[in-house]
């Protein structure tokens, strides 16, 4: 395979487009299970929030406004084609600089501050973004961004379980975190859930779990059956839209798994709120 | 669905109870992390506050910058727990009523009691939708925060529930376990 160039001005403008788009307009796999649960959700409060919700996505659709003030920290999810040269630049400053543009361009909250504990200062261009990359053969860059909102976030929680937890150590831990959230990561929520790998690994996975589109399964049917099945008990616990009671608390569950060490099971929990807002583009 | 003007009466807070749906027409000012705790240290050293908040209804709220042509970008409230460390401080200070999003504290609660106010649930994540009813914003302090800075909005019919009324019924508690199905 020949070696291919991508000038970096052509990520800049990528990124760019997908950081608007995500914030502006939400994935019809999150409007069509939003209104599903409109029509079956039992509380009469929990309904009329729903309505609220699916009127607030369409009116940032229609006016090109974001959906939530929370525009989130910049998360992206690259696979680097190993055929591929970035001209001009490089492949980091290019990413950064699209998401630099969109936060500024679009109209996006600027959320990020320098230094965690001290200093506590905006940036004030919501950089530095998060890049998971992963080297893949092939002369493409497909890159999956998203706007991470930190009500959800901070509602996410890493453990480390041992083999003989089993399935129940893996279930009880994510209902556990699911109902220590409660009200508070704007239900109904998005639960991605990482098992295996690495400590760092298995957080990144929940990441990446919450990035997959909500009206998909895990290939594996066993894995798929868990999703079913928490998604299930989730929507039992009551905390309904917005936390005001009802029966819709949660619109998806997404597993994503690794191989792991014979002496490990780590399991993560990332929670998003309704608004999971993720795009892809392939250059 | 009950109209009620800011700022609160303590007439009109004995009123509102857990559970009841508000639009909300008045001013009110607006706050979240960074300025709560610049607010509490003043407050803890004695010194006076670049902002008046007795009588005054809080919303913890860091907008989106506005578009050209909008009063405001999008304003949905933000997660209230992280001000709980902050809030029984500017109650017992005066502060009559608060707008934010999931459960309280037990000692926010007890503040509330105690100072006869109110807590409001608007809807997270319906940031687009909420800014609709905020009609104009002007700034009060702490402008180096950017989207927390301190700020006076004006709002019309600015949707929201009673979460916990003046005698600390709480509807994150009662509405959540009314349908549990555990």
């Amino acid at each position: 395979m020949e070696i291919r160039r991508i000038s970096a001005e052509r990520i800049t403008n990528t990124v760019r487009q997908l950081f608007i788009d995500c914030n502006y307009y939400i994935g019809d796999d999150i409007m069509n299970a939003l209104k599903t649960a409109r029509g079956s959700e039992e509380s009469e409060v929990g309904k009329s929030v729903l309505s609220q919700i699916i009127e607030n996505d369409e009116i940032a659709a229609a006016e090109q406004i974001p959906l939530c003030q929370d525009t989130g920290m910049a998360v992206l999810f690259v696979e680097y084609g190993d055929k591929v040269v970035v001209t001009d630049g490089s492949f980091e400053d290019a990413v950064q600089e699209g998401v630099r543009r969109a936060y500024e361009d679009g109209y996006l909250r600027k959320s990020v501050v320098s230094d965690p504990v001290f200093d506590r200062i905006n940036t004030k261009d919501n950089t530095p973004a998060i890049i998971h990359t992963r080297i893949v053969p092939g002369d493409k860059i497909k890159i999956t961004a998203g706007g991470k909102g930190f009500g959800s976030e901070n509602m996410s929680a890493v453990k480390m379980l041992t083999p003989s937890y089993g399935v129940e150590g893996v279930r009880d831990f994510v209902l556990d975190t699911v109902r220590r959230a409660g009200p508070n990561p704007c239900p109904p929520i998005v639960v991605g859930v990482g098992i295996g790998g690495t400590f760092e690994r298995c957080a990144q996975l929940a990441k990446k779990a919450t990035f997959r589109r909500i009206d998909t399964h895990n290939p594996d049917a066993r894995y798929a059956a868990l999703e079913d099945e928490l998604l299930g008990r989730i929507n039992k616990m009551g905390f309904g839209p917005a936390g005001l009671g009802g029966s819709t608390s949660a619109i998806g569950v997404n597993i994503e798994t690794s191989p792991t060490h014979i002496a490990g099971m780590p399991v993560a929990v990332n929670i998003c709120c309704h608004a999971a807002r993720h795009k892809s583009a392939e250059v | 669905m009950k109209k009620i003007t800011l700022p609160l009466t303590d007439e009109q807070i004995s009123t509102l109870k857990a559970g009841d749906s508000v639009l909300l027409t008045g001013t009110m000012i607006t706050g979240r992390d960074a300025a709560h705790k610049r607010l509490f240290e003043l407050a803890q050293n004695g010194e006076p506050l670049p902002v008046e908040i007795g009588g005054e209804t809080i919303y913890y709220v860091g907008p989106a910058p506005a578009k050209p042509g909008y009063a405001v970008g999008p304003a949905g409230p933000t997660s209230s727990y992280r001000m709980d460390k902050y809030a029984p401080t500017l109650l017992d200070m005066g502060l009559k009523g608060m707008v934010g999003k999931g459960a309280r504290n037990a000692e926010v609660i007890d503040a509330i009691v105690r100072n006869h106010a109110v807590y409001f649930a608007a809807i997270g994540g319906a940031a687009a939708l909420i800014a609709k009813s905020i009609k104009k914003t002007e700034p009060i302090c702490y402008e180096d925060l950017g989207t927390e800075s301190v700020r006076r909005y004006t709002v019309e019919d600015f949707p929201c529930i009673v979460a916990v009324d003046c005698e600390g019924n709480n509807i994150y508690e009662s509405e959540a376990r009314k349908y549990n199905r555990e």
